[in-house]
């Protein structure tokens, strides 16, 4: 096997991830395509890591990670704030910057 | 003859990977993509979160495979461990049984964004397939000196800058966390006396409120009791069911109830009368 597939898999991954931030209108969903996308894109950089046979692929796939941890805390407070003001997760009630 | 074996492997590396790493990939991707694609269509987010964790627990075994070892476990560990679970504890929070509405409020924005998918997977994936991707090296030589070694040494010589950043943007974030959820208390507790002169000067439903379905044939929490006119009386349920709308009705089960009764009766009758015309 190429492992040039791994990157079509990263490619597939990241664009079901890209469909999904544009299909689904709840939140926490757009959210957790948004991981997806994240995901595909480390598998990218660990692919890519072993092609060149050094490890700063690996490097960025890990603060890749760690942006992802916080980035999820961050949307994560934001969505359950948006819930308590609104009593829904949808992303189409969340059409006014104010509260 | 070892060197030249090795030199030997080398070479067919430069080009593939080892069958059994083939057939991991083609089994494993298959339902990595399967995961992806129940993590944008199933309708539950409890779900989609579990497919989700699927896909990445998947995709640590593929960082295991590529000889990312720190990173395949990390994955494990953040990813399902952490970050899955976080999303499951929002997901009990925000209500499990907020699906999501199905109406469009956009006209064919559906078929659009496929549409959008689409091309876009195929940009990609010709990027990928024009990119002359030959070079092979294998990790070998850099893992050589262990691979959680080798992260180190980069971490903390070349990228130790962006490794300090690291640390202040977790703090930035734990404190954003702390700051988007919490709410003050801007004005202290009422005391039952206050709250009972309050409901006196509103002067709505002085008594406690009736319990539910006292009036009514069933007595479940959730069943409206019935005023002397038979219909429903709202107060009677507690405010965390109306508010989600659980309340169920009874007031026309009765009546149901006797019509059905009066329907078999006459049925039995209509029989009985024929018999006795039969016996006739």
């Amino acid at each position: 096997m190429n492992p040039v597939n791994y990157l079509y898999l990263a490619a597939l991954l990241f664009t079901i991830g890209a469909t999904g931030v544009l299909i689904r209108r709840n939140a926490i969903v757009v959210f957790m395509c948004i991981e997806l996308m994240l995901n595909a894109c480390n598998l990218a950089f660990v692919a890519f890591s072993r092609m060149h046979g050094n490890l700063d692929g690996q490097i960025i796939a890990f603060f890749t990670m760690v942006v992802a941890a916080a980035e999820v805390v961050v949307g994560l407070a934001i969505i359950v704030s948006l819930f308590r003001s609104r009593h829904s997760a949808s992303v189409d009630d969340a059409s006014l910057m104010k509260l | 003859m070892s060197a030249q074996l090795a030199a030997h492997s080398t070479s067919l590396a430069a080009y593939s990977t080892s069958t059994g790493e083939a057939f991991q990939f083609w089994i494993l991707g298959t339902v990595a993509v399967i995961g992806a694609l129940c993590t944008v269509f199933m309708k539950k987010a409890v779900h989609s979160a579990l497919c989700l964790a699927g896909t990445m627990i998947i995709l640590a075994v593929f960082y295991l495979a590529n000889g990312a070892y720190f990173l395949g476990i990390v994955q494990v560990v953040v990813y399902t461990g952490a970050i899955m679970m976080l999303f499951l504890f929002v997901v009990m929070l925000v209500g499990v049984t907020a699906a999501d509405s199905l109406k469009e409020t956009i006209k064919g924005q559906r078929w659009l964004a496929l549409l959008c998918g689409l091309g876009f997977g195929i940009l990609l994936c010709a990027g990928i397939g024009n990119a002359s991707l030959s070079e092979f090296n294998g990790l070998a030589q850099a893992n050589s000196g262990g691979n959680v070694e080798g992260l180190a040494a980069l971490i903390f010589t070349k990228y130790v800058f962006a490794f300090e950043i690291t640390g202040a943007l977790l703090i930035t974030a734990a404190v954003g966390a702390m700051v988007l959820t919490h709410r003050e208390r801007t004005e202290r507790a009422k005391t039952q006396r206050e709250l009972a002169e309050e409901r006196v000067r509103a002067n709505k439903q002085l008594p406690p409120l009736p319990a539910p379905g006292v009036y009514a044939r069933h007595n479940a929490v959730d069943i409206a009791g019935l005023l002397p006119d038979g219909t429903p009386s709202e107060l009677t349920v507690i405010k965390t069911l109306r508010d989600r709308g659980q309340i169920r009705d009874v007031s026309n089960e009765a009546i149901k109830d006797l019509k059905a009764l009066e329907q078999r009766s006459e049925e039995r009758l209509g029989r009985e009368e024929r018999e006795e015309e039969a016996a006739k």
